[in-house]
């Protein structure tokens, strides 16, 4: 096993329990944003779309990756904005909207 | 010199992904906790802009633009839209994991190593497999394709056929990358594995799905940061996972299944001896009049809201009826339970947009318990989480699911389109309880009319 892999794995492993603890705690009122949280959060894979479609190695890759990049910034763009919504729709009882 | 500041950034950004679940946790910090998410965000797209691998700028600007076009008026859809619009970004979100995938597999094999080919062959299939399978659902969603699920004989054999093959064929290029005609052949076969894995899942089913929809496009995305050796994407991807895995098991436990059971049961099927005719068993109707009077004598008053709110568009009547109620006194409370809606916290974000406070809305859990102490339960829209049966027959499908104990109030009032049985094609016992009333007609309509009843006659 590579040392890359190995520390891979470790950095996934950790990562998973931490997201299970944290994410057990998330009141099920705030279960709709969470996903689009998380949805936003996915469109990591930006980082990858966006050295593949900025390397230009070939025109195959360049197409795919511009396509990637479209649909990650789809994800950040909506995905925050409609979080942001939502949860300034949330308000206790006796106060008025912020 | 200045991408030697790129691992930082990384780091950065991973961080702020695990602050910004957080805080997500309770409504006082979840802004804070999108706020951090945009930061982070903008660490790792900012980092990897400085990559000194990009020749050029023009395509990725031009995606930018493309994708805040289209990004923008998705996160502008009416509340009602949100399970739909969920479905379609998971399907944007799995399609750029593959797209990349694909795109590093004809970059560098043969000259891969086997490990690199397996996590990538799992991005691919993951990706591929959740992008059909998000739009499916978008379209069962949207009503474009029949909401009820579609069944036929030797479905599971087919099903898992066809994910054998996919599976198969990226474990032989993991062997030999060698083989690179293979690589079509896991791609389109992920693909119709999409398809043919939403044919048979019903509406009532959608919150697993959607949840569990959510995880794989986690998972792809981990997978890439396994290919690209990138720490940020395998935390962010696992973070992504795990959040899917959790919200998918809380709601196969809210309707006591299992996933092999959501995912090959094809529930919502009609069961056999369900609406047995012939016994034609009687209910008691009530007019909205009768009902605004019944709700005025009340001091405790529990909604119990369901996806035929939604769809009746009633959230901003159920409003006015909370404002009507409220002022005269009586005590209202939403009863919600883990799987009404399609999809997980479906009627918190109906309510909350309708301006009801989130401190009137009860999980089910805490909820049950107040039934027994209610004037009225008043069920909107909601079905199968209110049928008795699911205590006590054991022949009923729903068998064991917890329901909301909307039974034990003193009075109950159902408003509903007519005595169709609900999703699951299952009679709901509930109907033919002495104390339940029906007020039949579409929920929005019947609101209204309740509303002004009491704005009419409410001289006390």
């Amino acid at each position: 096993m590579s040392p890359e892999l190995e520390q891979g794995l470790y950095a996934f492993l950790l990562a998973t329990f931490v997201g299970l603890e944290i994410i057990r705690r998330v009141s099920p009122l705030l279960h709709t944003p969470l996903m689009s949280l998380t949805n936003a959060i996915s469109a990591i894979a930006v980082v990858g779309s966006i050295v593949v479609a900025g390397e230009q190695k070939t025109t195959l890759s360049t197409v795919l990756g511009t396509v990637a990049v479209a649909c990650s910034t789809i994800n950040i763009v909506g995905g925050y904005l409609i979080t942001y919504r939502m949860l300034r729709m949330f308000r206790k009882s006796g106060k008025d909207k912020p | 010199m200045i991408e030697r500041a790129i691992p930082l950034l990384y780091l950065a950004a991973a961080a702020s992904f695990i602050l910004a679940l957080k805080w997500l946790s309770s409504v006082p910090t979840a802004r804070r906790g999108v706020l951090v998410g945009i930061a982070g965000m903008a660490l790792a797209v900012g980092g990897t802009l400085l990559r000194p691998e990009i020749v050029s700028y023009r395509w990725i600007a031009a995606a930018f633009v493309a994708g805040t076009v289209i990004g923008v008026p998705m996160a502008m859809m009416p509340m009602t839209a949100v399970p739909q619009r969920t479905a379609l970004s998971h399907a944007f979100g799995a399609l750029a994991a593959a797209l990349v995938g694909t795109a590093e597999f004809y970059l560098r094999a043969p000259r891969i190593d086997r490990f690199t080919m397996g996590a990538l062959a799992l991005e691919v299939l993951l990706g591929f497999l959740t992008f059909t399978a998000s739009l499916m659902a978008f379209g069962k969603l949207q009503e474009i394709l029949p909401a009820r699920p579609i069944t036929y004989r030797n479905q599971n054999v087919v099903n898992l056929s066809i994910l054998g093959v996919a599976a198969g064929a990226g474990a032989y290029l993991v062997a030999r990358p060698e083989a690179a005609w293979l690589f079509p052949v896991l791609a389109v076969l992920s693909l119709v594995f999409g398809v043919m894995l939403i044919v048979p899942i019903g509406g009532a089913d959608m919150p697993t799905v959607i949840s569990l929809l959510n995880s794989y496009a986690g998972l792809s995305a981990a997978a890439m940061g396994f290919v690209l050796d990138n720490k940020l994407l395998i935390i962010a991807g696992a973070l992504d996972g795990s959040s899917g895995l959790i919200l998918s098991v809380i709601m196969c436990r809210a309707m006591n299944r299992s996933f092999t059971n959501v995912l090959f049961g094809a529930f919502g099927q009609v069961q056999a001896g369900a609406g047995t005719v012939g016994e034609q068993r009687i209910v008691r109707g009530a007019t909205a009049e009768e009902a605004a009077g019944i709700l005025q004598a009340a001091s405790r008053v529990i909604v119990v809201p369901g996806y035929g709110m939604a769809v009746a568009q009633a959230q901003h009547k159920v409003r006015e009826l909370y404002d009507a109620l409220t002022k005269a006194g009586i005590d209202v409370k939403f009863a919600i339970h883990p799987v009404a809606g399609r999809m997980p916290g479906h009627m918190n974000v109906l309510l909350a947009e309708a301006d009801i406070p989130y401190d009137r809305l009860m999980e089910m859990e805490d909820v049950n318990s107040e039934f027994p102490q209610a004037d009225v339960a008043l069920v909107l829209g909601a079905n199968d989480v209110t049928n008795p049966a699911a205590r006590h027959d054991r022949s009923s499908p729903i068998y064991g699911m917890p329901i909301l104990d909307v039974d034990k109030a003193r009075t109950v009032m159902v408003v509903k389109r007519s005595m169709n049985p609900g999703f699951a094609g299952i009679d709901n016992e509930l109907y033919y309880l002495d104390r339940t009333l029906m007020v039949f007609g579409d929920a929005k309509a019947v609101v209204g009319n309740i509303v002004r009843e009491l704005a009419g006659g409410g001289g006390h």
